[in-house]
């Protein structure tokens, strides 16, 4: 819009969009949805929402990408997407903060004076009397290092990047996805030989929700990852200009740091 | 300040609905944003006149179901917050005002800008869907209050899942949108604005979206946790399952604490530069004013439990909760003195803004020494839960952020419309609300001293007469939003043109330098700043 002007600043002025509206068309669809379907056992309403936001958000980020291409995206732009990406980041480890409190608040104080009933139902200890908890050295220590694993192959693929050698960028991210995968079919394995459930006990509610919402975090990361293995396929990438894939890179990590904290607190402490 | 004015060019832009609904500039977002609010505002007070009919008089009048009533205070205090106070300063002002004063071009995001305002419709339908679908102890829509507390919220029907979806979804927005303002402030401003020469409603929003970023995720964590709690089985605040009630109320103080912050410092913003503006006198102590807003942010972070004095913490706990908060009241005199100060020795002229600013200033400075007494968790045992907590709290939000979103209104509706609006008209909306708000509030502290807990349909014999100049009061500020709408009304049909700068001298922050109403894409070449 706005032809025959010279714009004299390096900002982003976008054009029409029509993403914001139909995403707050399916939010609202999924949203409402969800509550049929918890309520009357209904999913369609809420899997054509969750459609919608998942289509709105590809056709989204397909447009971000052509207008990367098409070069919009400048300097002080590019400076503008890291800020975003790192405050987005700064939330979600406030969203983590939510749950590691709801943890620590039953892992400290399991024999607290004034919260009679719930020291009668665990028994004073934690972990909670009756709960056989995994063994941390096991599995979740396996998690770990493919965690801290995966890091390293993501940082080798960013180094490759920057050296221009596409075949390390290749090799790199594969591994990273091939180790992001893992970690989840672990997690999912380990789930399934649980010995306690996610409903009517606290402990089984704190693993869970704080694993679980990790584990979400490791699959979205994974395919933040997978696209941009398709992104260097196509030469979206340039060794100077790459913040799509330095986004994808900070969030693995973030991912990974959570998972310390995890790992550290609720299996080694906690367990 | 302005060395060289910006040549701005009157461009084609779009037209008709899609001009709205797709849209990517700051200023039609803005606008889209104070529309919704007003409306809401609208069916917020709406609410709060009948909950006031109904207390006019001992006895049952109009609800024939007590919980009815939980229902509306409930409904009242959630709309009142989420969608019209936030949506019209942060989302209206703060979208409007932060790129014309930083001097840039529009936000850092144009297209997430769209979506933190389009996320907003949805979660007010959901809202208003609580109030219609069964909810708890059988009757229609959640009466447990606006803060959401199990086990008020842990059992009945999908009243209280629409409740926490549409707030969940109401922090996406707001969530994105701090992502926006604090980008846009950190990376955008024009060649030369330095931190320290930021105008202060820039900075207002700064530290009110870095508490939003910080906050809200906090409250998401506990609204998933109260949803899998309800629907499947966990049991977070559930004591029978070994869950914690509490939590629930510290994980939601953790947010609700910095939200009142978040509600009031844009005010704060506001009422410096119309200070400044109608003082003509730059504010007192710019400096010491930004720094005040970082130290209530930070310390507004780790006072959160003084709201919950009365669940049985130790008693070294409510010691340090009492000090962090009294410690607050420091920067908060820090600004109010600074604001008389800037008055003082100004060549003050008593426009409208101005009129409405000064009536801010001695209801917050009301709410704010209720709010030291309240701090106390001593005195606190005896008025928790009275109509006292009811009075406090309404003269800081209510009295206080709403005075200063009128303040905000009448100083900038003359750049967002490019109409001037009747100054008689202004002065008598401030008049009759000021008097009005006055009636309806101060009567409620001696209500609370005399021991009459809130939230209840009814009350003894003893508290009549309080309560029926309360009511009276409610209607007289009904009258004054009548006023208010009618002098809106008049404004766009008398089209008076105003002005670029219809302030004079005092008005020397960016958006003054501009046409009003603004071009579409303004600053085309960036202002450079001494």
């Amino acid at each position: 819009m706005a032809e025959g002007q010279v714009r004299k600043h390096d900002y982003f002025i976008a054009d029409l969009s029509p993403w914001p509206f139909t995403i707050s068309v399916s939010t609202f669809l999924l949203a409402f949805g969800l509550i049929r379907w918890l309520h009357e056992g209904m999913p369609w309403i809420f899997l054509v929402g969750l459609s919608g936001v998942l289509y709105t958000m590809f056709a989204w980020w397909s447009d971000v990408v052509k207008e990367s291409l098409a070069g919009r995206v400048t300097r002080v732009v590019q400076l503008n997407l890291r800020y975003g990406m790192l405050l987005f980041i700064a939330s979600e480890i406030m969203f983590f903060v939510a749950f590691f409190w709801a943890f620590f608040d039953v892992a400290l104080f399991p024999n607290d004076a004034i919260q009679d009933l719930r020291t009668q139902k665990i028994g004073g200890v934690w972990p909670p009397e009756g709960i056989k908890t995994f063994n941390p050295w096991d599995l979740p220590f396996i998690n770990t290092l493919i965690l801290l694993l995966s890091g390293t192959t993501v940082t080798w693929a960013h180094h490759a990047l920057r050296e221009n050698d596409l075949q390390g960028v290749k090799c790199g991210l594969l591994l990273s996805i091939a180790l992001g995968i893992t970690f989840t079919f672990l997690q999912a394995y380990e789930y399934s030989h649980a010995l306690f459930g996610f409903s009517g006990n606290i402990y089984g509610s704190v693993f869970y929700m704080a694993t679980g919402f990790h584990g979400f975090h490791v699959i979205v990361g994974t395919i933040f990852l997978i696209v941009c293995l398709f992104r260097s396929k196509l030469g979206h990438f340039t060794a100077r200009e790459h913040f799509g894939f330095e986004a994808a890179v900070w969030y693995w990590h973030f991912v990974d740091v959570v998972w310390l904290f995890l790992f550290a607190s609720v299996y080694v402490w906690g367990g | 300040m302005v060395t060289h004015a910006a040549d701005h060019g009157q461009g084609g832009y779009p037209t008709g609905w899609r001009r709205y609904l797709f849209s990517t500039n700051h200023k039609d977002i803005g606008t889209m944003y104070l529309i919704f609010g007003m409306l809401n505002g609208l069916i917020g007070g709406a609410l709060s006149i009948v909950i006031r009919m109904e207390l006019q008089n001992p006895g049952l009048q109009f609800f024939g179901d007590p919980h009815l009533f939980n229902v509306f205070t409930t409904a009242h205090g959630l709309i009142m917050l989420f969608l019209m106070l936030m949506p019209a300063l942060i989302g209206g002002f703060g979208n409007w005002f932060v790129p014309l004063m930083i001097g840039a071009p529009d936000m850092a995001f144009p297209r997430l800008n769209n979506v933190s305002f389009w996320l907003l419709p949805p979660a007010a339908l959901l809202l208003f869907m609580s109030l219609f679908s069964e909810g708890d102890s059988g009757g229609s829509g959640f009466g447990g209050g606006w803060t959401l507390y199990p086990p008020l919220s842990a059992g009945g029907g999908p009243a209280v899942d629409y409740a926490i979806l549409s707030i969940h979804i109401m922090g996406i927005a707001s969530l994105l949108g701090s992502i926006n303002f604090i980008t846009t402030i950190l990376n955008m401003r024009a060649p030369g604005m330095t931190m320290h020469k930021l105008p202060l409603f820039a900075w207002s929003l700064l530290i009110t979206s870095f508490l939003l970023l910080l906050s809200l995720p906090v409250l998401a964590g506990a609204l998933t946790m109260l949803l899998t709690d309800r629907n499947f089985g966990t049991t977070f605040f559930d004591p029978s399952g070994g869950g914690d009630p509490l939590l629930f109320q510290h994980l939601f103080w953790f947010f609700g604490h910095p939200e009142v912050y978040i509600l009031v410092l844009p005010v704060f913003g506001i009422v410096s530069h119309i200070i400044s503006t109608f003082s003509c006198k730059p504010v007192f102590g710019y400096l010491g004013m930004v720094y005040a807003m970082i130290s209530i942010g930070v310390i507004g972070f780790i006072v959160w439990a003084h709201h919950m004095y009365a669940v049985g913490m130790d008693v070294n706990t409510q010691a340090y909760f009492i000090t962090a908060t009294i410690v607050i009241s420091v920067p908060t005199g820090i600004k109010i003195f600074s604001w008389i100060a800037t008055m003082w020795g100004g060549s003050i002229s008593f426009k409208p803004p101005m009129v409405w600013v000064i009536g801010f200033i001695f209801l917050f400075t009301v709410g704010g020494v209720t709010g030291v007494v309240l701090a106390n968790a001593s005195i606190n045992r005896a008025l928790h839960d009275t109509y006292y907590i009811v009075a406090h709290f309404h003269y800081v939000l209510s009295l206080g952020a709403v005075f200063g979103l009128f303040a905000g209104w009448y100083y900038w509706f003359p750049k967002i419309s490019g109409y001037m609006y009747s100054f008689f008209l202004a002065h008598m909306h401030f008049v009759v609300q000021f008097v009005g708000v006055n009636m309806i509030f101060f009567p409620q502290h001696f209500l609370g001293l005399a021991g009459m807990p809130r939230r209840y349909i009814d009350y003894p014999d003893a508290f009549a007469g309080w309560n029926y100049i309360s009511s009276i009061g409610s209607y007289v500020s009904l009258l004054g939003v009548l006023i208010f709408l009618f002098g809106v009304f008049e404004a766009f049909l008398r089209k008076r043109p105003a002005a670029s700068n219809p302030w004079g001298d005092g008005a020397n922050s960016l958006e003054w330098t501009l046409p009003s109403p603004p071009p579409f894409h303004q600053f085309e070449t960036l202002p450079h700043i001494k």
